[in-house]
C-alpha cells in the first residue's frame, strides 16, 4: 500500500503502523459484548472475514449465524434491534449494501430501529477479486436513504470510537472499513497535547464525535477532505507538500452523514483549493457532497474529486488500484500542485 | 395482558362489522387492497381478539407478543382491527392516505400497535426471525407472528428465512399464510406456481398446519396450540379473496379495486345481513 517514500514520510510525521481497522473493530466489539450481553453480532458466513471467530468462540450466545443470506441478515438484525438487542449485522460491504439494500432502507432506516450495519472489506479492499467484491457504490446509495448515520473511520482510533458510539446508538448506523493495516492518523491530532496522561477512552470522548470532522493537520494553502482509509494518504501528502512550501489542511470526514457542512465551508473559505479523497466512485460520495455544500453556499474554490472514476475499475490489488487512480501520497501531492496553479 | 374472552358468534359478528368499516375506509381513502384485506380479516380478528398477548396498555411491554404484517398492503384490515381493539380512535381512520396523515397505505411504527414498517414483500419473516431470536436469547415468553401473502412467497428472502428459522429452532415463531390463491395478475398458480406448500415448508423443517382461514375454531386452535419443541410453525390458512362480499369473492379485479357508491351500498347491505344472522 505504501511506497518506501510514503513509509519514510510516515516515520517523519511520527505515525505508527497499527493493525487493520477490521481487527480493531472485532476486538472492540468483543470487549463491549463481554460487558453487555445485549450486544449481538449477526454474520452471513462472514465471521472469518469479519475477524469474529474469537467473538463467536468466547460469546457463542451473542453471535447469530444466518448463512450466506444477506437479505435475511439485515432483516434479522432489524428484528433483534426492535426487540432491544444492540445488533451488529456484519457482512462484506459489497454484498451488504447492494443485495440487501431494500432491507436496509425499509427494515432499518424507515422502521427506525437502532441497528448497526458493518460493511467489512469495503471499497476496493478485495482489489484483485474484481468488481463483484468492490463496494464503490455504498456511500452513494446509502446517502440517498433517509435516517442513516454513515461512518468510514480513518484509523484504529476512529474505528474504536465509532464502534463504541454504535454500541450506544439509538438510530440506524452504517460503518465501513477495510482490512489492510492502518497507520495511526490520530497521533497528529491537533489536541495531541491534551492527550498526555489520559486514558484512551477519555481521549475518545474528547476528540471524537459522530458527525464532526476531525482536523488532523492545519494549513491554509489547500485542504484535503478525506474519508476512511484514504485519510492517511492525504496526511502523508500534506507532509510531503510541507517540504515543498505548501501548507495543507487535512480533514478526516469520518462521518459522511450527517455531514459536517461547517467544517467543509470553513476549509473552502480559508484555503485556496480543496481536494476530496475517497475510496468510492466519483459519483454520489464525499466529493459530490462537498461540491454541493460549497456551491450552494456560494463558496467558489478550485476543487477536485479524487476517487475511483466511472469506468471498468483497473485490476490489481488495493494498493495498485489506489496508486493507479492517484490515491497515494505522490498522487495527491501532484494533484495539489496542479490544482494550486489554478488558484 | 390476557386475551379478552369472546365467542365464535361474537367474532363472526365483529368480523362483518369490521369488513364494513374496512370497505367504508377504502372508499373514503379512494384506495386500498380490498380483496386481500377481506381474505385476511378473520385471521387478524382471531389474532387480536384471542391469541396475541398485546393490548394498547401493554404495547410497550418487552414481553408482549409481536405481530408483523409482511403483506403490508392489506393495512386497511389491520387498521380497523387495531382501532376496534382501542389502539387508536376510530376517527383517526378518516385521515387514511390523506395529506400529512400518519396513516399511510402500508403499516408504519408511527401508528400505535404496529411493530415494524412493511410494504415491500418478503421482509416480514426475516424481521420476525430476529425478534424470535431476541426472545430466545432472553428466555422471554413472547411469541412472534407474521402474515404472508401467497404471491409474496415468490420473494426469495422468505426461503432464506424459512431455512434459518428451522436451523435456529425458533418454536416461538409463527408464519401465517393468507392462502387466497390470487395475486395482482391473477391466479398464483399461473403467475408463479408455489405448490405443494405444505411439503415445501415441512421439508424446510417447519411444523405445518393447514386450516380454513375463515373458521374461528380452526384458527384459534392452530394459532394457540404450541408446535413441537424446536419447530417454527407455518399455518396455511385457506382463504377466499374478497371474503364476505359475494360479488368480490375470488374476483381478481378486487385486488385493489375501490368500490363505487352503489357497490359499497350493496356490500354493506350484504354484511348487514351477516351481522343480523349472527345476532339471532
Ligand atoms: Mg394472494
Amino acid at each position: 500500500m505504501f511506497t518506501p517514500a510514503a513509509k519514510s514520510m510516515a516515520e517523519q510525521l511520527g505515525l505508527k503502523l497499527g493493525r487493520a481497522n477490521l481487527d480493531e473493530f472485532a476486538a472492540t466489539l468483543q470487549s463491549l459484548a463481554e460487558a453487555d450481553r445485549n450486544i449481538v453480532a449477526v454474520t452471513s458466513d462472514s465471521r472469518g472475514s469479519g475477524k469474529l471467530a474469537p467473538f463467536g468462540k468466547a460469546l457463542p450466545k451473542q453471535l447469530v449465524e444466518v448463512g450466506i443470506a444477506e437479505q435475511n441478515l439485515v432483516g434479522i438484525t432489524a428484528g433483534l434491534a426492535a426487540c432491544g438487542k444492540r445488533a451488529f449485522g456484519v457482512s462484506p460491504s459489497c454484498f451488504l449494501t447492494a443485495r440487501s439494500l431494500e432491507q436496509i432502507k425499509n427494515d432499518i432506516c424507515y422502521s427506525n430501529v437502532p441497528a448497526v450495519l458493518v460493511g467489512i472489506s469495503s471499497g476496493v479492499s478485495y482489489g484483485a477479486l474484481g468488481s463483484t467484491h468492490h463496494s464503490l457504490h455504498d456511500l452513494a446509495v446509502l446517502r440517498a436513504i433517509h435516517n442513516l448515520t454513515i461512518i468510514a473511520p480513518a484509523d484504529n482510533f476512529e474505528t474504536r470510537a465509532a464502534i463504541q458510539a454504535a454500541a450506544r446508538t439509538t438510530k440506524p448506523m452504517f460503518i465501513r472499513f477495510g482490512k489492510a493495516a492502518m497507520y495511526d492518523c490520530s497521533s497528529t491530532f491537533q489536541c495531541r497535547d491534551e492527550r498526555a496522561g489520559r486514558s484512551e477512552l477519555d481521549i475518545g470522548m474528547s476528540s471524537y464525535s459522530v458527525g464532526q470532522v476531525r482536523v488532523l493537520r492545519d494549513g491554509n494553502d489547500l485542504a484535503f477532505i478525506a474519508t476512511g482509509e484514504t485519510v492517511i494518504h492525504a496526511l502523508l501528502a500534506a507532509g510531503q507538500l510541507a517540504g515543498q512550501g505548501v501548507s495543507a489542511r487535512v480533514l478526516s470526514m469520518h462521518t459522511v452523514k450527517p455531514f459536517d457542512a461547517a467544517a467543509v465551508l470553513k476549509a473552502g473559505r480559508e484555503c485556496r483549493a480543496v481536494i476530496t479523497v475517497e475510496e468510492h466512485s466519483v459519483h454520489g460520495g464525499l466529493g459530490e457532497a462537498c461540491a454541493a455544500t460549497l456551491l450552494q453556499a456560494g463558496v467558489s474554490v478550485p476543487f477536485r474529486i479524487v476517487a475511483i472514476p466511472d469506468e471498468d475499475t483497473v485490476t490489481g490489488a488495493q494498493a495498485d488500484i489506489f496508486r493507479h487512480y492517484g490515491i497515494s501520497m505522490e498522487g495527491l501531492a501532484e494533484a495539489a500542485h496542479t490544482l494550486l496553479k489554478r488558484a | 395482558m390476557r386475551p379478552i374472552p369472546i365467542t365464535d358468534h361474537e367474532l363472526a359478528q365483529k368480523a362483518a362489522a369490521l369488513r364494513q368499516r374496512m370497505l367504508r375506509l377504502i372508499v373514503q381513502a379512494g384506495a386500498g387492497h380490498t380483496g386481500g384485506g377481506l381474505s385476511c380479516l378473520d385471521i387478524l380478528n382471531v389474532l387480536y381478539n384471542r391469541v396475541l398477548r398485546v393490548s394498547p396498555e401493554t404495547f410497550t411491554d418487552p414481553h408482549r407478543d409481536r405481530y408483523v404484517q409482511s403483506k403490508g398492503h392489506c393495512v386497511e384490515a389491520l387498521y380497523v382491527v387495531l382501532a376496534d381493539r382501542g389502539f387508536f380512535p376510530d376517527a383517526d381512520l378518516d385521515t387514511v392516505c390523506r395529506y400529512q396523515s400518519r396513516y399511510v397505505g402500508h403499516p408504519t411504527r408511527k401508528i400505535p400497535g404496529i411493530e415494524m414498517n412493511t410494504g415491500a414483500l418478503g421482509h416480514g419473516l426475516p424481521i420476525c426471525l430476529g425478534m424470535a431470536l431476541a426472545g430466545k436469547m432472553d428466555a422471554a415468553p413472547f411469541r412472534v407472528f407474521t402474515l404472508l401473502g401467497d404471491g409474496e412467497l415468490a420473494e426469495g428472502s422468505n426461503w432464506e428465512a424459512a431455512m434459518a428459522a428451522a436451523h435456529h429452532r425458533l418454536d416461538n415463531l409463527v408464519a401465517i399464510l393468507d392462502h387466497n390463491t390470487l395475486q395482482i395478475t391473477g391466479h398464483t398458480r399461473d403467475v408463479m406456481s408455489n405448490e405443494p406448500l405444505d411439503e415445501k415448508w415441512r421439508a424446510f423443517g417447519w411444523e405445518v398446519r393447514t386450516i380454513n382461514g375463515h373458521d374461528y375454531a380452526e384458527l384459534t386452535r392452530a394459532l394457540t396450540e404450541p408446535p413441537p419443541a424446536g419447530k417454527p410453525l407455518f399455518i396455511i390458512a385457506n382463504t377466499v379473496k374478497g371474503k364476505g362480499v359475494s360479488f368480490m369473492e375470488n374476483v381478481g379485479k378486487w385486488h385493489h379495486g375501490v368500490p363505487s357508491e352503489a357497490e359499497l351500498a350493496a356490500a354493506l347491505a350484504e354484511l348487514d345481513a351477516t351481522i343480523h344472522r349472527f345476532s339471532t
